[in-house]
């Protein structure tokens, strides 16, 4: 889609697409998961499934296409926007949540196979307010850019804190090679994770 | 993707009824490779078998020493286990050089054996590729083949098996036990896998109504003297060029007994009988590790961009043979290689 820099208010958000405030040509195209559901329902096949998961404490009874990605389901069914699209392919983490503590990326997970699982995404990080110390500490190192992976980086981040096997930088770095940041803050998140470390 | 249907067994005899009642359908797991693949139309399953709630997660010790590993035990729980560490090492080793922790977290032992090749025309649903579509002819052959095959091809395929964990398994001469409608089975590991010849669509001696249950690993695993030496394009999360796990029992200087496995350069896991022998009896020197390696890359074939790995499979051979002999097996964390 191609922005007009000179009339911004011309096309509608990323955020309202989402929302499905926009018009209905452009929210189909970004939509394929309800246009699937849509023509299977035409099809008479397959029938939904249904889901039952917890999301950051909340509990969802959902009614799935079995097709339905846990990556879709968490954004266009749950509206948990902050688990970021990137490849949908399993290759660059952005879509990294933990399932039952365990990092795992969502484009490749089925939501039907998350059946009665805990799933945490970056909404469900921040407690009463405060920023979870992997949160702080992102923003204390500046250790993103355009900011598209960071929500991937750092359920990531809490999922190799959690496991506890890296101790050296070293060792963060090729237990983070899961996630990659085209603007190269790699630096600043190593140092951003090393200092969650020690307060974890 | 195409539209199917999902069913959930609970146990193994449930799973193998609902696949021998849907001809058509597979089995899912951990999903890394099969949902990618459905996602790309190469896969087109009318019926997921969900087998995750299988008890098939536990490592249990064998009445001979050994280990028997459940098929839906993760890889990252297989690498971390701590009898995989002290008594397997090369396989915790293999398996933190393959994929990320999150594809780690989520893939399966069983799995992991039945991940189909990254060649770039399998993926490629608008060119000719046997594997995909049998006849269709292959394009890697005279295409973009840098990642392929230099052993053991034929005129129809010159994919690779893209598993790291697999070459430490070949190496350790595992047992894959499978369970289908015709009762249960075991099969050695380097009868597990197969060359293409001219049915290159079958990566394996699995029968499409089979389940993989378990992986046993016989006693010996080479703890001292071993390494998983993968050289890619990337330091991490990248497949391998050429790799090597290999596993040496010593007298002082002499080579008692050696095992060695290829990744990265055929269909299978590697193995060559032949130049393991010529390391038996032999002095662990640098002259020895040669001799085998050049009788491995003797009837190597490459096909233009790929050639390279002939002399590359040599010498990575060469150096974790090295490795293996000095007792400095190959880092997964700091890369430097030794």
């Amino acid at each position: 889609m191609i922005k007009s820099e000179a009339d911004p208010s011309r096309y509608p958000t990323r955020r309202e697409v989402v929302a499905g405030g926009a018009a209905l040509p452009i929210a189909m195209s970004l939509s394929p998961p309800r246009a699937a559901a849509q023509s299977a329902a035409g099809n008479g096949t397959p029938s939904a499934v249904p889901v039952s998961v917890t999301v950051n404490g909340n509990h969802h009874a959902l009614s799935l296409d079995p097709r339905t990605t846990l990556l879709d389901a968490l954004r266009e069914h749950l509206d948990l926007t902050g688990t970021k699209k990137g490849c949908d392919q399993g290759q660059c983490g952005a879509c990294t949540v933990l399932i039952n503590g365990r990092r795992v990326v969502s484009c490749l997970t089925l939501a039907v196979m998350t059946d009665g699982a805990n799933v945490t995404t970056i909404e469900g990080l921040a407690k009463d307010g405060t920023l979870h110390p992997l949160q702080q500490a992102f923003i204390d190192h500046d250790a993103f850019q355009c900011g598209y992976c960071t929500p991937g980086q750092i359920c990531s981040a809490a999922g190799l804190i959690a496991e506890g096997k890296a101790k050296t930088a070293t060792e963060i770095r090729e237990l983070m090679s899961g996630n990659i940041c085209r603007c190269g803050a790699y630096t600043n998140i190593v140092a951003a994770i090393q200092q969650a470390m020690g307060q974890s | 993707m195409i539209d199917f249907q999902y069913s959930r067994a609970s146990n193994v005899g449930e799973a193998i009824s609902l696949m021998s009642n849907n001809p058509g359908a597979k089995f899912v797991a951990g999903g890394t490779n099969l949902v990618d693949l459905m996602k790309m139309d190469i896969e087109r399953p009318t019926r997921l078998i969900d087998i995750t709630r299988l008890q098939l997660n536990k490592v249990e010790e064998t009445a001979g020493g050994g280990l028997r590993i459940g098929a839906l035990v993760p890889n990252t729980d297989l690498a971390y286990h701590p009898a995989v560490e002290q008594r397997y090492p090369m396989l915790a080793s293999a398996i933190m050089a393959g994929a990320s922790q999150q594809l780690r977290n989520m893939a399966s032992t069983g799995g992991n054996l039945l991940q189909r090749t990254r060649c770039a025309y399998f993926y490629d649903t608008a060119t000719p590729c046997n594997k995909r579509r049998p006849g269709s002819g292959c394009s890697a052959i005279d295409g973009l083949n840098r990642m392929n095959a230099i052993l053991g091809t034929s005129d129809a395929c010159i994919a690779v098996h893209p598993s790291d964990m697999c070459v430490a398994l070949a190496a350790l001469e595992a047992t894959v036990h499978v369970a289908g409608p015709r009762g249960e089975r075991a099969i050695a590991f380097a009868d597990f896998h197969r060359l293409p010849g001219d049915t290159p669509q079958r990566d394996s001696n699995l029968e499409t109504d089979e389940l993989i249950t378990a992986i046993e690993l016989p006693p010996r695993g080479f703890t001292s003297n071993y390494t998983y030496l993968k050289i890619r394009d990337r330091l991490s999360y990248a497949f391998a060029l050429v790799s090597v796990a290999a596993g040496l029992e010593l007298d002082g200087d002499t080579i008692k007994d050696a095992r060695f496995a290829l990744g990265g350069v055929a269909h299978k896991p590697w193995r060559n009988a032949q130049a393991e022998a010529a390391l038996r009896g032999q002095p662990a020197s640098e002259p020895t590790f040669t001799r085998a390696a050049d009788l491995v890359v003797s009837d190597a074939k490459g096909f233009g961009h790929n050639a390279f790995k002939i002399d590359l499979a040599r010498r990575t051979l060469v150096r974790a043979l090295s490795q293996a002999a000095r007792g400095t097996p190959q880092s997964q964390s700091n890369k430097k290689i030794a």
